[in-house]
C-alpha cells in the first residue's frame, strides 16, 4: 500500500504495463523528449526508448489512427491526447474506425487501443481549451468510456483499459493529477462497466464521475457535519457502459438524486442518468432528478466570468437542499444566503 | 346481489352523509377500492368495497344522509371473478340488456357518462407516493401535499403510513355545486358550507336540541395564578425552553378537578341504556379556532400530563389544524372540553356541550378588576369559567363541587406544577 | 509526362520469356474479366433488390487492381476505400462470400455486417473496405508502424480515390510514414472524378503523385488502363516499401459508369463517355492478346463464359445463404465482454416494468 498521485499512479501503471507486455506502446505529442505535458510519462522515453515512446507530430487524426491500425494487427497502444478538446481533432478515427472496425468486420478484428485524455475546465485556459466532451465516446458504441476519480481506480482501470481488446476513452482530470489517495501494491485490474457507491447514505444520492465524484464526496462530507444529512455517494466510474443497476438500486433506497457533471446540461451525461433513473426508479422517486453542469457558454477567460460558468461546491449544496425541501425536508435551509 | 349499507365510521356517528361516490353503477369494483366518501360528524372518510363486483345501484346520492346501517347501494357479485378480469365485456355488456328488457330506461343506471369526476382531477403526488399509495391503499385526494406545485411528497405521508389507518383530513370542501338562494334585500351571498362547518352545524344542533344544559360559573383569584406563571415563564425562557400559557395550566387544573370528580368525565348512552359511561381517562378536548374551523384536537390521559407537556401537545395540534393536517386520531377520544374565548376579551361565556361528553367549561379571560380584600378594595385578578353540564347525568351539586375543586388548584397553581 | 511516370513505364518482356509474358497477360485478362463481370452481376443484383445501400463498382478499375494486386506477396496488408469488390475478389477472396456479403449474409466476408463498403478477410490480409472517405489511411499507416515495431518483412498497401488527397488524414499519415520510415505504399486512384468534381476542380495540384514531395516521399504516376504498367510500378513502390521507404503511387485509371450504382453521371458529356468505352481496358488487352495470336475469339468466349459463370454461381450462392438472425445483433458490439452493455432492441425498457398487483397475487 502507497500514498500517491494520481498522476504518479498513471505513470506506474503505464510503465508497469510496459514492462508486463511488450506489444504496449505509447505515442502522442510530447511524451517522450518533453515527458508529457502533464507529465504523466516522465522518464518513460529514457527507460524504453523511442520505439515504444513515441511523439509524434501534431496530428491527432493522423496518430490516433495510426493507433488504431497497429491496434488492429495486435499491438496495445497507448495513446496520449494532450486534453480532450484536441480529441475532436480526431473524432472521425476514434468514432467511425475504433469504435466501428470489430462489429463492421464480424468480429474479425478488434482494436485493444487506450485513449487517455484529461478534461477539465476552470483554469483560464478559454473556450477551445475547457471543454468537457467525454459524452461524445460515450455516445458511441463500440467504444468503451473509463473515468476514474482516486489514484487507486486510476491505476485499476487503466490496467482493465490496457489489455481489454476494445478501444477504451481514459478519461482523466487536470484537478485529479495532484490528488492523492491510497493505491494498493498488488491492486487488480477494475471491472470496466462497473460504478460503485462510496457513500452509504439514505437521504439522497450523488452522482458523479472523475472531478465530479470527489466533489460529491466533498459535499456529502460538508453536508453530513453541518446538517446532519446522510447522503450517498455513486461514482460511475465508466460512463460507457453505465452501470444502470447502481445508480437505480441506490435511488431506490433514497428516493432522490441530484447528478453532478463537468459538462454541459443538455443532452449531457446527467441527462442520460436521469432519463435512467426515471425508468428504473420511477415510482421511488420523490422529487425530479436534478442535475448540476456547466453553465451553457463557450467557457469565457475573465476570471470571474469562468467561475461562475462552473459547477461549484455551494451549486451542488444548493440543488441538494432545492430536492430535499421538494421531499419535504425543510429544517434544512434553502439557498446560499 | 349485496347491499352496501352506511358505515360506523367513528365513534360517536350516528349516520352519515354521502360525499362523493368513487364508483359509478356500471363500475366493476374490487375488494379494496374506495367505494365512496361518507361524512361523518367528525371527518370525511373514504369507505371500501368488501367484495368484488359490479357497482348496480346507487341508493343513496351525494349530500344525501342517512344512518348507519342504511342501505346506500348495491353490489352483483355474480360473475365478479370474469369481470375483475374483462372490465371491457362488462361495459358493453350492460347496454345490451337495457334494450331487450323494456323501452324505459333502467331506473338507477344513468347513462354511462364519462364525465369527469372529481376523481379524475389531476392529482399531483410523487411517484414514489403513488406507489405507497397503492400499496398501503390510501386516497390521496384527501391529502394536502406540501411539496412544489402541492405535490404529495413522501412526508406527506408519514403520520398517515405510521397509524397504516386509513387517516383523513376532516377539512375536505364539501363536493358539488352548493344550492343557490339569494336574498338581496339582506345582500346575501351563497358561501359553500364546509364539511367542518356542516359537522359543527349538526352536532351542535344535536347537542342543544337533545342534551339538557345547564349553567354554572365560578370565579378564581388569578393573582397568584398570574404572578406563577410570570416566574415560571421568566426561568423557562432562561433555559429556552416554550413558556406555558394560562390554557395550560387550566387544562391541567380541569384535568385534576376531573380525576376528583369522575362523573363529571362520563357519558350518557341514550334512554333506553340501563349504564352510563364513566371515563377511566380524561382525554380533554381544546377548542381551536383555526383559520379553517372550529377543530377539537384532544390531550389524552391530561391529568398523567406535566403543564409543558400539555402545552407542547396543544402547539403540536394546533400547528396540525392550521395545516390541516389533524387526522381523526388527534380529534377522537375526548371526555371533557375546554372552550377559551378569554384571548379575545370575552371574560364571561356559556359552551354547548360536545357530545357525548357531559361537560364542557367556557374560559374566559383573566381580567384585573377591583376586589375586596380583608375589607379594603385593591385592584386583583381575576378568571371566570362557567361550566355546562348534561343533567342527565351531571347535577347541579357535582357541577359545584367539581368548580370548587377546580377554582383550588387554579388559586394554588403551584400544586398544578409540582 | 513525367519524369516519374519515365521512370515506370513497362519494361519489355525479355526475349525468351515470351511465353511467359503471353501467360501472364492471360491471368491478367482472365482475373479482369472475372471483375469485370463481377461488377455488372452485382449492378443487376442491386436493380433487383438484392443488395442494398451504397454500391460502388469497380468498372474501368479493373487494370490497376489487377496490376496493383500482382505486385503483393499474400502476407502483405491491403487495405482500401468502399470501391472494392474487385480488390476483394482478386486478393483470392471467394466471390460467392463477396457476393454474400453483397447481400447482406452470413456467409458474406464480413458475415453481413458490412457490405459492399465494408469487405474485410483476415486470410487474405484484406484489412478493410472503408466508406468514409480517408479513413483507411491512417489505419493503414499504423498497421505499417506495427510491422516496422515487430521488425516484419511486410508491406501494407493503401489504395484511395483522388478526393482522398486534399484531406488531412492523408497528409498527416504521409508525414508520419515518412518520418518513421514505414513500409506502405499509398495508391491513388485517380480516376479523375471525384463523384462529380474533377482533379482539376478539387486539387491545387492536380498531378497528384507530386504531393509525395512534401514529406520527400518517392511518387511516380503509372497508366492504370494498362496492367502490366501498373504491375511494374507498383514492384517498384513495393521494394521501396519493404526497404522501410514509404511510397506514392498514382495510377490514372477510368471509372466508367456514374460514382455509385444510382449515379447516372450527366456531368459527362456523350464525347467523354464514347471516349471512356473506347479506352475501356478489358476490350482493350483481349484485343491485345487476339492481335498478339495469344487467344482466339473461342478463347476469349470461353474465358467470358467462365466468368460469368463464377458470378452467377455467387449470386445464387449469396441468394441462398441466410441472412444473419436478429438473435445475434449484439455480438460484435466488443470484443472483450463487459458487464452492462444493455443489449436491448429499440423497443425494450431499461428496467422490467413492476408486475401489476394482481400477477403478484398468483
Amino acid at each position: 500500500m502507497a500514498i500517491m498521485t494520481y498522476r504518479q499512479a498513471l505513470h506506474d501503471t503505464l510503465r508497469d504495463e510496459m514492462l508486463r507486455d511488450e506489444r504496449v506502446f505509447l505515442l502522442g505529442e510530447e511524451i517522450g523528449v518533453f515527458e508529457g505535458s502533464y507529465k504523466i510519462t516522465a522518464g518513460l522515453l529514457e527507460e524504453f526508448g523511442p520505439r515504444r515512446v513515441r511523439d509524434t507530430p501534431i496530428a491527432e487524426e493522423g496518430f490516433t489512427g495510426a493507433a488504431i491500425g497497429a491496434a488492429m494487427l495486435g499491438l496495445r497502444p497507448v495513446v496520449e491526447i494532450m486534453t480532450i478538446n484536441f480529441s475532436l481533432l480526431a473524432l472521425d478515427q476514434i468514432v467511425n474506425h475504433a469504435a466501428k472496425i470489430y462489429g463492421m468486420f464480424g468480429g474479425q478484428a478488434s482494436v485493444p487501443l487506450v485513449i487517455r485524455t484529461p478534461g477539465g475546465g476552470g483554469q483560464q485556459l478559454g473556450a477551445t481549451h475547457s471543454q468537457n466532451v467525454e459524452l461524445y465516446y460515450a455516445f458511441v458504441p463500440g467504444l468503451k468510456v473509463v473515468a476514474p476519480s482516486t489514484p487507486a481506480d486510476a491505476r485499476a482501470l487503466l490496467q482493465a483499459a490496457i489489455r481489454d481488446d476494445d478501444p477504451v476513452l481514459f478519461l482523466e482530470n487536470l484537478a485529479l493529477y495532484n490528488t492523492k489517495g491510497e493505491v494498493p501494491d498488488d491492486l487488480p485490474p477494475a471491472p470496466i462497466g462497473r460504478a460503485r457507491v462510496t457513500r452509504q447514505g439514505r437521504d439522497l444520492t450523488l452522482v458523479g464521475y472523475s472531478r465530479t465524484a470527489h466533489v460529491a464526496a466533498q459535499v456529502a462530507d460538508q453536508l453530513a457535519a453541518s446538517e446532519g444529512l446522510d447522503i450517498e455517494v455513486v461514482d460511475l466510474m465508466s460512463l460507457r457502459p453505465l452501470d444502470r443497476a447502481t445508480i437505480v438500486a441506490s435511488v431506490r433506497k433514497t428516493h432522490a438524486a441530484v447528478v453532478l457533471e463537468d459538462d454541459w446540461l443538455t443532452y449531457g451525461i446527467g441527462a442520460e442518468v436521469a432519463a435512467t433513473i426515471s425508468d428504473g426508479a420511477f415510482d421511488d422517486l420523490d422529487a425530479p432528478v436534478r442535475r448540476v453542469a456547466m453553465a451553457e457558454v463557450p467557457l469565457p477567460y475573465a476570471k470571474p466570468l469562468e467561475t461562475a460558468a462552473l459547477p461549484s461546491t455551494d451549486d451542488v449544496i444548493a440543488a441538494v437542499y432545492q430536492t430535499l425541501d421538494a421531499v419535504g425536508r425543510r429544517h434544512v435551509k434553502v439557498g446560499h444566503d | 346481489m349485496i347491499e352496501i349499507t352506511m358505515p360506523r365510521l367513528s365513534d360517536t356517528m350516528e349516520e352519515g352523509t354521502i360525499a362523493t361516490w368513487h364508483k359509478h353503477p356500471g363500475d366493476h369494483v374490487r375488494a379494496g377500492d374506495i367505494l365512496v366518501e361518507i361524512e361523518t360528524d367528525k371527518a370525511v372518510m373514504e369507505y371500501e368495497a368488501y367484495d368484488n363486483g359490479v357497482l348496480s345501484e346507487i341508493l343513496v346520492t351525494e349530500g344525501q344522509t342517512v344512518p348507519i346501517g342504511a342501505p346506500i347501494a348495491l353490489l352483483d357479485a355474480t360473475g365478479a371473478a370474469h369481470q375483475a378480469s374483462a372490465p371491457a365485456a362488462v361495459a358493453t355488456a350492460t347496454p345490451a340488456v337495457a334494450p331487450a328488457a323494456a323501452p324505459v330506461p333502467p331506473p338507477a343506471a344513468p347513462a354511462p357518462t364519462l364525465e369527469p369526476s372529481v376523481a379524475a382531477d389531476r392529482l399531483v403526488a410523487s411517484p414514489l407516493v403513488r406507489r405507497l399509495a397503492r400499496e398501503h391503499q390510501l386516497d390521496l385526494r384527501d391529502v394536502r401535499g406540501t411539496g412544489p406545485g402541492g405535490r404529495i411528497v413522501r412526508h406527506d405521508l408519514t403520520e398517515m403510513l405510521e397509524h397504516r389507518s386509513q387517516v383523513h383530513e376532516a377539512f375536505t370542501e364539501l363536493r358539488g355545486p352548493a344550492v343557490v338562494v339569494t336574498d338581496e334585500k339582506r345582500g346575501s351571498e351563497a358561501v359553500p358550507v364546509t364539511s367542518t362547518r356542516r359537522v359543527i352545524a349538526r352536532r351542535m344542533s344535536e347537542s342543544a336540541r337533545t342534551v339538557p344544559h345547564f349553567y354554572a360559573t365560578a370565579v378564581a383569584d388569578a393573582g397568584p395564578l398570574v404572578r406563577m406563571r410570570r416566574e415560571l415563564n421568566g426561568q423557562l425562557a432562561a433555559v429556552s425552553r416554550p413558556k406555558v400559557s394560562v390554557n395550560d395550566l387550566v387544562v391541567k387544573a380541569c384535568a385534576l378537578a376531573l380525576r376528583e370528580h369522575p362523573g363529571v368525565n362520563s357519558s350518557y348512552v341514550d334512554d333506553t341504556a340501563t349504564t352510563m359511561l364513566v371515563h377511566r381517562r380524561i382525554n380533554i378536548g381544546v377548542a381551536v379556532a383555526s383559520a379553517h374551523g372550529l377543530v377539537v384536537p384532544v390531550i389524552t390521559d391530561a391529568e398523567q400530563r406535566t403543564v409543558t407537556d400539555i402545552g407542547a401537545e396543544t402547539h403540536r395540534l394546533m400547528a396540525r389544524a392550521e395545516e390541516r393536517r389533524l387526522s381523526v386520531e388527534d380529534m377522537s377520544g375526548g371526555t371533557f372540553t375546554i372552550s377559551n374565548l378569554g384571548m379575545f376579551g370575552v371574560e364571561q361565556f356559556t359552551a354547548i356541550i360536545n357530545p357525548p361528553e357531559a361537560a364542557i367549561l367556557a374560559v374566559g379571560a383573566t381580567t384585573t378588576e377591583p376586589v375586596v380584600v380583608d375589607g379594603t378594595v385593591e385592584a386583583g385578578y381575576r378568571l371566570r369559567y362557567t361550566l355546562s353540564s348534561d343533567h342527565r347525568v351531571i347535577d347541579g351539586a357535582l357541577a359545584a363541587q367539581f368548580l370548587r375543586t377546580l377554582t383550588t388548584y387554579l388559586e394554588n397553581p403551584w400544586s398544578l406544577v409540582a | 509526362m513525367s519524369p516519374a511516370a519515365r521512370s515506370t513505364r513497362p519494361r519489355a518482356a525479355a526475349g525468351g520469356d515470351a511465353t511467359a509474358e503471353h501467360q501472364r497477360l492471360v491471368d491478367f485478362y482472365r482475373r479482369m474479366l472475372l471483375i469485370r463481370r463481377f461488377e455488372e452481376r452485382t449492378a443487376r443484383a442491386y436493380t433487383q433488390a438484392h443488395i442494398g445501400g451504397y454500391c460502388h463498382l469497380n468498372l474501368g478499375e479493373e487494370a490497376a487492381i489487377v496490376g496493383l494486386l500482382t505486385a503483393l506477396e499474400p502476407t502483405d496488408y491491403l487495405f482500401t476505400n468502399y470501391r472494392e469488390h474487385g480488390y476483394a475478389v482478386d486478393r483470392g477472396i471467394d466471390p460467392n462470400r463477396v457476393m454474400a456479403e453483397l447481400y447482406g449474409r452470413t456467409d458474406g466476408v464480413s458475415k453481413g455486417w458490412g457490405g459492399s463498403m465494408h469487405m474485410f478477410d483476415t486470410a487474405h490480409r484484406l484489412l478493410g473496405g472503408y466508406g468514409i472517405v480517408g479513413g483507411q489511411v491512417p489505419l493503414a499507416t499504423g498497421a505499417a508502424l506495427a510491422i516496422e515495431y515487430r521488425g516484419g518483412r511486410e508491406i501494407v498497401m493503401c489504395t484511395m480515390g483522388d478526393g482522398t488527397t486534399n484531406i488531412g488524414a492523408f497528409h498527416e499519415s504521409l508525414n508520419l510514414a515518412a518520418l518513421w520510415h514505414l513500409p506502405i505504399v499509398y495508391v491513388i486512384i485517380n480516376n479523375r472524378l471525384g463523384m462529380g468534381t474533377t482533379v482539376e476542380a478539387s486539387s491545387a495540384e492536380p498531378e497528384l503523385f507530386r504531393r509525395g514531395a512534401a514529406y520527400r516521399m518517392a511518387s511516380a504516376r503509372v497508366d492504370g488502363l494498362d496492367p502490366v504498367a501498373v504491375a511494374a510500378a507498383t514492384e517498384i513502390a513495393v521494394a521501396s516499401a519493404r526497404d522501410g521507404e514509404p511510397y506514392l503511387l498514382e495510377v490514372v485509371s477510368e471509372r466508367l459508369r456514374g460514382h455509385s450504382v444510382v449515379d447516372p453521371a450527366k456531368y459527362r458529356t456523350e464525347a467523354e463517355v464514347a471516349d471512356l468505352r473506347a479506352h475501356d481496358p478489358v476490350p482493350a488487352l483481349a484485343a491485345r492478346l487476339v492481335a498478339a495470336g495469344v487467344l482466339s475469339d473461342e478463347q476469349l468466349e470461353e474465358m467470358d463464359r467462365a466468368a460469368l459463370r463464377i458470378v452467377e454461381e455467387a449470386a445464387q450462392f449469396a441468394e441462398a445463404s441466410a441472412s444473419p438472425d436478429v438473435s445475434t445483433l449484439f455480438d460484435y458490439t466488443y470484443a472483450t465482454p463487459v458487464d452492462n452493455v444493455g443489449a436491448r432492441y429499440p423497443g425494450d425498457p431499461l428496467f422490467p416494468p413492476a408486475p401489476r398487483p394482481e400477477e403478484v397475487e398468483s
